[in-house]
């Protein structure tokens, strides 16, 4: 093992070094090979997002390089930053100064994704993020991160679709809304979904609920919620307490409809909280591998030849639509030097995707379609695709 | 109507705390020793449990029963390894060791296994809502508490009726008379450690089949809840233990139910100040003059 580690090493850094002296082999300058980087969460505390994301990516490589870019190939440079922020900075720079790639796909969460942001804008080297949420990624303080984009929709975007398939198709009038208020994450979806509800004449009851990360036992708020008669209870928090909170709710007889968000997306939320409790709930969510789209289904039926017969989630769906966009905008730029790449990613109309039909808005956020989902006994069943 | 539902949340809450707390409090009572540890004794009791249940396939009441031996063993090493070489350093040093283990078991439980949460399978127990004048009750809340009663029961008889319990009772009062009075000190404490950690562990085992997530980071709020349970009934003191429990799971129902549930652990904390500030013996416990 030792030994196999130590070739594998030494071959990288060698790789490095000829990247570093032959231009020829160097991604803007035009070799026969396109470097792309990769700079994921293979190991640690997130690695499922990572190594998702990589499965996703590699398929899409497959397929885009049986062709190639005008006769050139795409070569993947992974890194794994260990889902440490730190980790993927130094990944970043080394993907840039030592490899000289193209472009950057990653990280998987916000923060990491977030301490490559200030790298990539120095350096004017391409960033896109297949599932970082956080809207200060691409757009802070005013000031747009021209070279960072993203794949996936942002928060208060689901909240807003989750309202108006409340208003519209569940035909609610009265909304309650348990937050969770250790994450940003829930914070932006709850906003985002009451702004839109009232907008649509809804009425939000009772005060925001909340409760923290790691927190049990939610009988005595989910009580006290249904002392206040909602037709409908928005919670948009991560599957861990989201199956607790279904569990109790359906205990204590709270049966309204409940939704959330992508956060919802996990098996463990139907082994915690149960099939029965699951019932009667939906999820807005990147995409569903039960789509009839012909388009996705031929991905479905690509990625579970590949990888023995998995069924692809959203993380794999967006990391396959991330190597997409990437090529797109290569293809359109007719170039591979970083700064042509993003200009064209800046300019994306219409690309029709795994996760959606996506443009770029001017904030480099993509506007595309959100899929809803409904539980049925523990099963996720494509319930609508909601424009924005 | 809604505030006796508040009230009955509190108490299917509480008495898992009281479960924890009985272990807690009994240790202290007799070796006066903080075990921080116990809360982790508990998380290891859920995983066995969970064990049992998933790979073995056995009903609740043999997982029950695994878990409280395994525990009261683990209990027993933790004592002999950590804590008995410090019998007669300070006070803090035991406390601090305490802390140590309870890191330890933590990290230890997250290196073998990672960090992720396990799902107990749904209706271990059967889970039935008993409607009553408006108020739902769920069976499995009926159950725990009749387990941290029956439980509880046992433990009294077993201090105040048994052999082993008239020696923990004696080596309490004065270790050193106890020893010469025949007593071996060491076999008694490993039984306080044992019975304790037993008691852990079935506590485990009912918090996983009712809420169901067990992660290897469970065991540090209830164990924390636990402690300031046991402080507010009177630590040492067993029926202390059991109505501190209750209590705090009501107090904490009941700030949920005015709209502050994010304060609901600091509440707690705050419950435990006003205790140590103006009844430090706790509920139960009779305020004496320390002799000089």
């Amino acid at each position: 093992m030792k030994k196999i580690l130590g070739i594998s090493m030494s071959l990288l850094l060698s790789a490095g070094l000829m990247a570093g002296c032959g231009s020829a082999k160097s991604g803007g300058k035009g070799g026969d090979e396109i470097l792309i980087g990769a700079n994921l969460e293979l190991s640690g505390g997130v690695a499922s997002y990572g190594q998702s994301i990589l499965e996703g990516v590699n398929l899409a490589l497959d397929e885009i390089n049986k062709e190639g870019i005008d006769g050139k190939k795409i070569k993947l440079v992974k890194v794994d930053n260990k889902s440490d922020a730190a980790e993927a900075t130094s990944a970043a720079t080394k993907l840039i100064d030592k490899d000289k790639v193209s472009a950057i796909i990653g990280a998987a969460t916000s923060t990491n994704t977030l301490a490559q942001v200030q790298i990539a804008q120095g350096k004017k080297i391409p960033l896109i993020t297949p599932t970082g949420t956080s809207p200060t990624i691409t757009f802070d303080k005013g000031k747009l991160n021209d070279f960072v984009f993203r794949t996936c929709f942002i928060d208060p975007f689901q909240g807003t679709v989750a309202a108006n398939f409340a208003s519209n198709e569940l035909k609610v009038k009265t909304a309650s809304i348990l937050i969770d208020s250790s994450s940003d994450y829930a914070k932006g979806l709850a906003a985002a979904f009451k702004e839109a509800f009232e907008k649509n004449g809804g009425t939000i009851v009772g005060n925001d609920e909340a409760y923290v990360q790691k927190d049990t036992d939610f009988r005595s708020t989910l009580t006290r919620i249904k002392s206040k008669n909602p037709e409908f209870v928005f919670v948009p928090g991560y599957y861990e307490e989201v199956g607790l909170i279904l569990k109790q709710a359906r205990e204590i007889g709270l049966d309204v409809p409940f939704m959330g968000g992508d956060g919802w997306d996990s098996p463990k939320l139907i082994e915690i909280g149960g099939k029965e409790a699951t019932n009667n709930s939906y999820i807005t969510n990147h995409y569903s591998s039960g789509d009839s789209d012909a388009k996705i289904q031929d991905f479905v039926k690509a990625f579970k030849a590949k990888y023995k017969d998995k069924t692809p989630d959203a993380f794999n769906a967006l990391g396959y639509d991330t190597l997409y966009l990437l090529t797109d905008a290569i293809k359109r730029a007719g170039s591979s030097e970083p700064e042509k790449i993003q200009k064209a990613l800046a300019e994306t109309k219409g690309l029709e995707l795994i996760s959606g039909t996506m443009t770029l808005d001017d904030k480099h956020n993509p506007i595309k379609s959100a899929t809803i989902l409904k539980f049925v006994n523990g099963e996720q069943k494509f319930e609508a695709k909601i424009n924005p | 109507m809604e505030i006796i539902q508040q009230l009955v949340n509190g108490i299917s809450l509480g008495s898992i705390y009281a479960l924890i707390a009985l272990g807690y409090t009994m240790v202290y009572g007799i070796v006066k020793l903080i075990n921080f540890a116990h809360g982790d004794v508990f998380m290891i009791g859920s995983f066995i449990g969970f064990y049992s249940i998933t790979f073995l396939h056995l009903g609740f009441f043999p997982a029950l029963i695994i878990s409280m031996v395994v525990c009261a063993i683990l209990g027993v090493v933790i004592e002999r390894i950590a804590y008995k070489p410090l019998r007669n350093a300070t006070r803090i040093a035991a406390l601090i060791t305490a802390i140590g283990v309870s890191l330890l078991i933590e990290y230890g439980m997250i290196y073998l296994r990672g960090a992720q949460p396990e799902a107990y399978p749904i209706n271990t127990l059967p889970s039935k809502s008993i409607h009553l004048l408006g108020i739902t009750i769920n069976s499995q809340s009926l159950f725990i508490l009749g387990i941290s009663i029956v439980l509880m029961i046992v433990l009294q008889f077993i201090v105040h009726k048994t052999k082993t319990g008239k020696a923990m009772r004696a080596v309490s009062h004065d270790a050193e008379a106890a020893k010469l009075m025949g007593i071996s000190v060491d076999r008694t404490i490993s039984a306080t450690f044992a019975i304790g950690s037993a008691l852990a562990g079935a506590a485990g085992v009912i918090f996983g089949t009712y809420y169901i997530k067990i992660e290897p980071l469970m065991g540090l709020i209830p164990g924390i809840k636990a402690f300031v349970a046991a402080v507010l009934g009177g630590i040492g003191i067993i029926p202390g233990a059991m109505v501190g429990g209750l209590l705090l799971g009501v107090i904490e129902s009941l700030v949920s139910a005015f709209g502050y549930s994010l304060w609901r652990d600091g509440v707690a904390f705050v419950v435990l100040i006003l205790i140590l500030i103006f009844r430090p013996s706790g509920l139960f416990g009779k305020n004496f003059k320390e002799k000089v």
